[in-house]
């Protein structure tokens, strides 16, 4: 037998909140897929609307160009608020 | 291999400063390797688990428990599958797992291969069997692998239902006929040792134990955990009004916590080793089951692809 491809699961807990990621199980198809996410991370009313996406469409940085990708946002300190020194008794900002 | 070295040095870093370590990071052969050992055994564990309480699902006493143990085995199903899934992230499929699983090369929990002769063996395993691999398990949540320790959170939020459900079979039992507290404190003395036996041979027998929680794959030791599981089981029996068969228990005032009496390590292994009252009856059951479901798994992958071919063909 074939493996069943797997698939990522993305939960909405409740509207007004992203899909988040919580897992990943195997099935024949999507609608399985749906199915099988319901009944495996949806028992406690842990969801209100479910994505799937077949593992393979994903594509992920790699781990080792952690560094190109994400140091050069550790020096640029001007991009956070704080970066600006004003005085205590400007109010509103 | 200065390279090598290096990544070790790196890995062990993050593993020193309570970062996780990713599913496609680097990591050491024999971490990868401890990890699938341990994740896949607790999800075999978890599988194989269904098996002694799916015995009483039918004999259950009453509706109200028949629906409270039905949505605890599916739990344990839905426990199976976040930890085959944790082990698959480490290069595994799941069908070797399974074939190991099947060919009796993987091990899962020896607990289970014992044999819940009466209704209120499903209330001890709830309370004690649970109850000990919730002390196994809340340290887990922070193991340095990510996708285990994402897959524990889950598990242990839905575990303590579990072990709440199975006190209250004893201590309605307790609380009824002698004749029924009698068969809370026959459960009792059957699971009692074999639920100490959870936590694994003691620490001088436990080699890979050290490397483990250098690792950050354990917090803490096998013996360490099972003390933490005596000090606090043995209130819990005091309020259901039935002892533990340990003649040597005895609260130490010195050191604060229970001393108890040697556990039959030539049982254990022999359990480990094939051994045990169901462990042949417990591996035909999975077999079977795997078996008789090919066909549905068959069917659902034509299915799947006759859809898709039905898609392609419109949309050419």
């Amino acid at each position: 037998m074939k493996d069943w491809p797997l698939f990522e699961i993305f939960i909405r807990s409740k509207n007004g909140l992203n899909h988040k990621h919580v897992g990943s199980l195997h099935a024949s198809d999507a609608p399985m897929a749906i199915q099988n996410a319901r009944d495996v991370y949806t028992r406690r009313n842990e969801g209100v609307s479910i994505w799937v996406v077949e593992a393979t469409y994903i594509t992920a940085s790699n781990p080792d160009e952690k560094e190109a990708l994400f140091d050069p946002a550790h020096d640029k300190i001007y991009r956070h608020p704080t970066f600006y020194k004003l005085p205590d008794e400007l109010k509103h900002m | 291999m200065e390279q090598i070295n290096s990544l070790e040095q790196r890995f062990q870093s993050i593993i020193d400063k309570d970062e996780k370590i990713e599913a496609r990071d680097w990591m050491p052969d024999a971490y990868r390797k401890t990890l699938i050992r341990q994740i896949s055994q607790h999800a075999h564990s978890e599988i194989v688990g269904m098996l002694p309480e799916g015995n009483w699902i039918t004999r259950a006493p009453s509706l109200k428990r028949k629906l409270a143990l039905l949505a605890k085995v599916q739990d344990e199903a839905g426990h199976g599958l976040y930890l085959y899934s944790a082990t698959e992230t480490l290069g595994i499929s799941r069908s070797d797992m399974l074939d190991q699983l099947h060919s009796g090369k993987a091990k899962y929990s020896s607990i289970f291969n014992y044999p819940t002769l009466s209704w209120a063996d499903i209330g001890a395993i709830g309370w004690l069997v649970d109850g000990a691999a919730i002390m196994n398990q809340v340290p887990l949540c922070r193991c340095s692998y990510g996708p285990y320790a994402r897959a524990m959170v889950r598990v242990c939020k839905e575990e303590s239902f579990h072990q709440r459900q199975g006190y209250e079979i004893l201590l309605t039992l307790c609380q009824g006929t002698a004749e029924q507290k009698e068969m809370a404190q026959d459960a009792l003395n059957r699971w009692w040792w074999p639920s100490l036996m959870m936590f694994g041979p003691g620490d001088a027998d436990s080699p890979h134990s050290a490397q483990s929680i250098a690792w950050k794959i354990k917090r803490f030791s096998n013996d360490e955990l099972r003390q933490r599981f005596v000090d606090m089981t043995i209130p819990q029996a005091n309020i259901l009004g039935i002892s533990v068969p340990d003649p040597l228990l005895k609260y130490n005032e010195l050191t604060q916590h229970y001393d108890f009496g040697p556990i039959d390590w030539d049982e254990f292994w022999s359990v480990v080793n094939g051994n045990g009252p169901c462990n042949k009856e417990r591996l035909e059951a999975r077999v079977k089951a795997h078996e008789q479901g090919a066909w549905v798994r068959d069917a659902a992958t034509a299915y799947a692809s006759k859809v898709e071919m039905k898609v392609s063909i419109s949309a050419a």
